[in-house]
């Protein structure tokens, strides 16, 4: 199939209507995180940096970014050693019901959040509560995360491995060296830096997630997600509103950036 | 037997894990739609009951099933629509020394904030926003606003997986059909529409099952509109075992979908 001059055109031109279509929306928020008109009439009648001292002074949205991160971080930790495991298990054995694994990891995120976001709720209120004392908090939002997170860390461990083949280890083997040793050795510093991304990308998927966070937050502890959609029906909180989506958006993107530099092409994607 | 040892070391935390706090859970909420609720004290009797599998069918939730369906085909199939030439375009017209650019520029607005996306369409689409100002006219919220938002967000979920088929499809099949004397078209219909398929099932897997669960884009852009996931949220205090059938509702729709995408191999494609 020879494409022709004006097909070529015509694809560009349809590429860049798309681009826009990608962009506008997001550019219309950080736009109006500068628009200087309280109700953020659209064309902004003026620019202002207002809304952003006062998102700075706001204690809201502070807070919500210390539960965010907390709750993050303790999700990325769980998520990094639990498909740590798996992957190693998943690439290196061959077992019975490894197929019927590799379906249960996916599932959190396959499945509609709502659904895994009330059977959590169901059990915080029916065992976590009345059984060990335990109430929905940031504990808990870190249990639901974790469960999510650990897939994107599988995903990118086991990419690594795939790649890697089994030839060095069984090297290592070879010269004598003790199954740890090899771990530590040549295994886990070619698994670095996909580890690495694995644990940037959950981290980034925990700072957005809503869905799950909503059934397991409990009434005290708003991540950032939550807070803005608290918030967001709130005509007198539009402007702070504005502002920390930007920063949303930002604080969301970063690791992604650098995931890829660490991982490779295929670590931006293991959100597919 | 000491890599059995150290096999089932690896296994054991994670599916520790994911048999508890996940599976568990998840079977605790599907056993919960065939239990019933104290109409006076909104407690849940667990006395097994086919009840809330039966509403399920009456009119009222029948439809909001049917409008979830149809705003999931519809998202879906506005992807697909977008994403096939989109894709083209990156892997087939774009320069090579663009490509890594483009890839980039879909996958941004793929990590970019969910809530933040679907809030920008709110102000896209809100009476004197931006489309009023720019076309004229605005859809306003509702049906339109909320297929254009689902559409919009699940869109990098359906460029991928296409641009990595129109990467794997080779160059010298649309030579061929050229040089055998095919139109563009004819090209386009029978050799890379085929080969392309599991490309786009493997796509329609997240645009179709992401449309058919989101409940937070609607609230934001949906103005009244009741979906499947709109209607569990409203059910889960007052009557949390009609909330779980409804949940498992959209499950069964998912697991069928998947079912009957696998045939065209989508599933090896994700």
């Amino acid at each position: 199939m020879r494409i022709g001059r004006g097909s070529r055109i015509g694809f560009t031109v349809f590429a860049v209507v798309v681009l826009a279509f990608v962009y506008v929306p997001i550019g219309v928020v950080t736009l109006n995180s500068f628009n200087s008109d309280r109700t953020f009439g659209w064309p902004p009648p003026g620019l202002t940096t207002q809304w952003w001292s006062l998102a700075w002074e706001a204690q809201g949205p502070r807070d919500a970014i210390m539960t965010s991160v907390k709750a993050g971080l303790g999700a990325t930790a769980i998520a990094l050693v639990l498909g740590s495991l798996l992957s190693l298990a998943l690439t290196r054995y061959d077992f019975f019901g490894k197929h019927a694994i590799s379906i249960l990891v996916v599932l959190p995120i396959a499945l509609p959040g709502i659904v895994t976001g009330i059977a959590l709720q169901s059990v915080i209120s029916n065992i976590l509560n009345p059984v060990f004392g335990i109430n929905a908090g940031l504990f808990t939002i870190i249990v639901g995360h974790a469960t999510f997170c650990i897939v994107v860390v599988f995903n990118n461990v086991t990419a690594r491995m795939r790649r890697m083949g089994g030839s060095l280890e069984a090297a290592s083997a070879d010269l004598g060296a003790r199954p740890f040793t090899t771990f530590r050795l040549v295994t886990f510093p070619l698994l670095r830096s996909a580890v690495v991304a694995g644990a940037l990308l959950a981290f980034a998927l925990s700072f957005d997630e809503i869905v799950v966070t909503t059934f397991t937050a409990g009434p005290g502890t708003p991540t950032l997600p939550i807070w803005i959609f608290n918030n967001l029906f709130r005509p007198n909180q539009a402007p702070v509103v504005n502002v920390v989506a930007v920063v949303l958006i930002a604080v969301s993107i970063l690791p992604v950036w650098l995931a890829q530099r660490l991982g490779g092409s295929d670590a931006a994607e293991s959100r597919l | 037997m000491s890599s059995k040892k150290a096999l089932a070391g690896l296994l054991a935390p994670p599916l520790l894990w994911l048999l508890v706090a996940y599976l568990g859970a998840l079977a605790a909420i599907f056993a919960t739609a065939f239990w019933t609720t104290d109409p006076f004290t909104n407690q849940v009797v667990r006395e097994f009951t086919t009840e809330n599998i039966r509403a399920l069918f009456e009119p009222t939730y029948l439809r909001i099933i049917g409008r979830t369906l149809f705003i999931a085909v519809t998202v879906t199939v506005l992807c697909i629509v977008i994403a096939v030439p989109f894709a083209f375009f990156m892997a087939r017209v774009a320069p090579a020394r663009t490509r890594a650019f483009l890839v980039a520029a879909v996958l941004v607005p793929l990590w970019a904030s969910y809530l933040v996306k679907a809030y920008a369409w709110r102000t896209m689409v809100q009476p004197g926003g931006v489309l009023e100002n720019a076309f004229g006219s605005t859809p306003g919220y509702g049906f339109s606003a909320v297929v254009l938002t689902l559409t919009y967000l699940w869109l990098p979920y359906m460029i991928l997986p296409v641009y990595a088929g129109f990467e794997r499809l080779p160059g010298s099949h649309l030579e061929a059909s050229a040089d055998l004397g095919a139109h563009p078209l004819t090209t386009f219909r029978r050799v890379v529409l085929p080969s392309l398929l599991p490309s786009i099932a493997a796509g329609s897997i997240f645009t179709f099952s992401l449309s058919l669960g989101d409940y937070i884009a609607v609230q934001i852009v949906g103005g009244k509109l009741q979906v499947l996931g709109t209607a569990v949220l409203q059910n889960i205090t007052l009557d949390l075992p009609f909330a779980a059938a409804l949940g498992t509702a959209s499950v069964v729709i998912m697991v069928a979908y998947l079912l009957a995408v696998r045939r065209t191999g989508a599933l090896e494609n994700l």
